[in-house]
């Protein structure tokens, strides 16, 4: 075990953005620094600008614009293109069980990049941020975006970053914990909200599970696959099995747990998981 | 090709898993430590043909015959946001004592948060934690691994903020 430093000075902040409390953690020598806290409010102020250009609820917004038919996305800012490249990705990755094309109230297909822009804007700025800070020293960061975190360590002196997942059961007890330096946990459930999940192949609220979490190296895709876990439902442990690199912590409704990990993976960021009973 | 383990339970305290991604920088070893309240050990009936075929290579999962005493919570009303005004959680139940948490905002923009009412009399961080470890003691999880950072669970709105558990583990940094 390598020496852990407890007395590290350590910040927090707290903005709403997206609808979302997103938390971000820096620990470090320089956590308290008003350069630091300017930092964390540029990645903040990125987010925000995500939130106008991709929100599907101001009606203005350019996602928005494309919904209605008042723009193009073949014409739309790079930065749309791009997400919209990486919903297609998402798609086929899942099997259909993500899709960025979902009927509105009004039964059309409208484009509706929302599953995969919350994860992906957090993570993106949350990079921006790990890059920036490493200017200031050694730090450790944390994101939490309504649940759906991000770590990221540098130092070698630090303890584990500690992620408890709730019970979707019982939202005050946790199910599990996990250590992570660096990668990212998501979960997608409706023990929050209380609102349907539907599948996006057949417009049917998933009803398999009560929560997916996902484990794994970046937030984008932890995000997009725990909503297709999510959505598979009793269908999606063999096709968590398959994904390089994540883990995985399943609730259905008959209260079995299950869990999906990958030791051993190779890749940029190594997982490995550990057992005991 | 690369291991799968696949593990199906039946119950909440069960196998213990943790996951760690480490730095090339970073060597420590992260533990996963026996719960205590295992008594016996039985494979659930699995949910896919997958996890048959895993459970042989799988490690024990074990069911519980004494489930952990559940942690009471209360149904709290919701804070209005994007508004200014400081808002106060109702008080949250727990075996190990009452927890509130109260926030600040101004324009949509939380500018303090603060729990004013803990379990126990000590340093504000640990007093945090002090609420968040027993709760994974109920669930047999190492105390030294307990010390927790952030929550992940189904989304929380702005409006559930001041009630999460994550708003406490906030309150104890925000500058």
């Amino acid at each position: 075990m390598s020496v852990t430093v407890t007395d590290l000075p350590r910040r927090a902040f707290v903005e709403q953005i997206m609808g979302l409390p997103i938390s971000i953690h820096v620990r470090g020598p320089e956590a308290g620094s008003d350069a630091i806290a300017g930092l964390v409010t540029d990645a903040f102020a990125a987010l925000r600008a995500d939130d106008a250009m991709f929100s599907t609820w101001k009606p203005d917004s350019p996602v928005s614009r494309i919904r209605d038919g008042r723009d193009q996305l073949r014409n739309a800012h790079p930065r749309i293109r791009q997400v919209a490249a990486l919903c297609e990705l998402a798609g086929q990755r899942t099997g259909g069980a993500f899709s960025a094309w979902r009927p509105g109230p009004d039964g059309r297909i409208r484009f509706d990049p929302t599953g995969l822009v919350k994860g992906w804007a957090v993570q993106q700025a949350f990079d921006v941020l790990t890059t920036r800070l490493a200017h200031h020293g050694r730090h450790d960061a944390l994101v939490n975006a309504g649940g759906d975190i991000a770590v990221h360590s540098t130092r070698t002196d630090t303890p584990d970053w500690v992620i408890a997942i709730e019970d979707p059961r019982d939202r005050s007890r946790m199910l599990r914990t996990l250590c992570l330096r660096t990668g990212a946990v998501a979960t997608s459930g409706t023990a929050a909200r209380g609102e349907h999940i539907a599948d996006p192949r057949t417009g049917a609220p998933a009803t398999g599970l009560l929560s997916a979490t996902l484990i794994g190296p970046e937030l984008t895709w932890a995000d997009v696959y725990a909503t297709a876990a999510f959505v598979k439902g009793g269908r999606a442990l063999p096709w968590l099995a398959t994904l390089e690199g994540h883990a995985a912590v399943l609730v259905d409704r008959e209260d079995r747990i299950s869990t999906v990990a990958a030791p051993g993976t190779a890749g940029p960021i190594r997982a490995q998981a550990s057992v005991a009973r | 090709m690369r291991k799968i383990i696949v593990a199906v339970m039946s119950t909440i305290s069960g196998l213990v898993l943790l996951f760690s991604y480490h730095t090339s920088t970073n060597s420590q070893a992260t533990e996963a430590t026996e719960p205590a309240t295992d008594v016996g050990t039985e494979q659930s009936a699995p949910s896919t043909p997958n996890a048959a075929e895993a459970s042989g290579s799988a490690p024990d999962a074990s069911e519980s015959t004494a489930a952990p005493e559940p942690a009471s919570a209360t149904e709290s009303s919701s804070a209005a946001s994007g508004s200014s005004g400081t808002y106060t959680g109702d008080a949250v139940e727990t075996h190990w004592g009452t927890v509130q948490v109260q926030i600040t905002v101004v324009d949509g923009k939380i500018t303090k948060a603060a729990a004013i009412e803990y379990p126990t009399e000590n340093r504000k961080d640990q007093q945090i934690n002090a609420y968040a470890i027993p709760k994974l003691n109920a669930e047999a999880v190492a105390a030294q691994s307990a010390r927790i950072d952030a929550i992940s669970g189904a989304t929380v709105t702005s409006d559930g903020y001041i009630e999460s558990l994550q708003s406490a583990l906030d309150a104890a940094h925000l500058g």
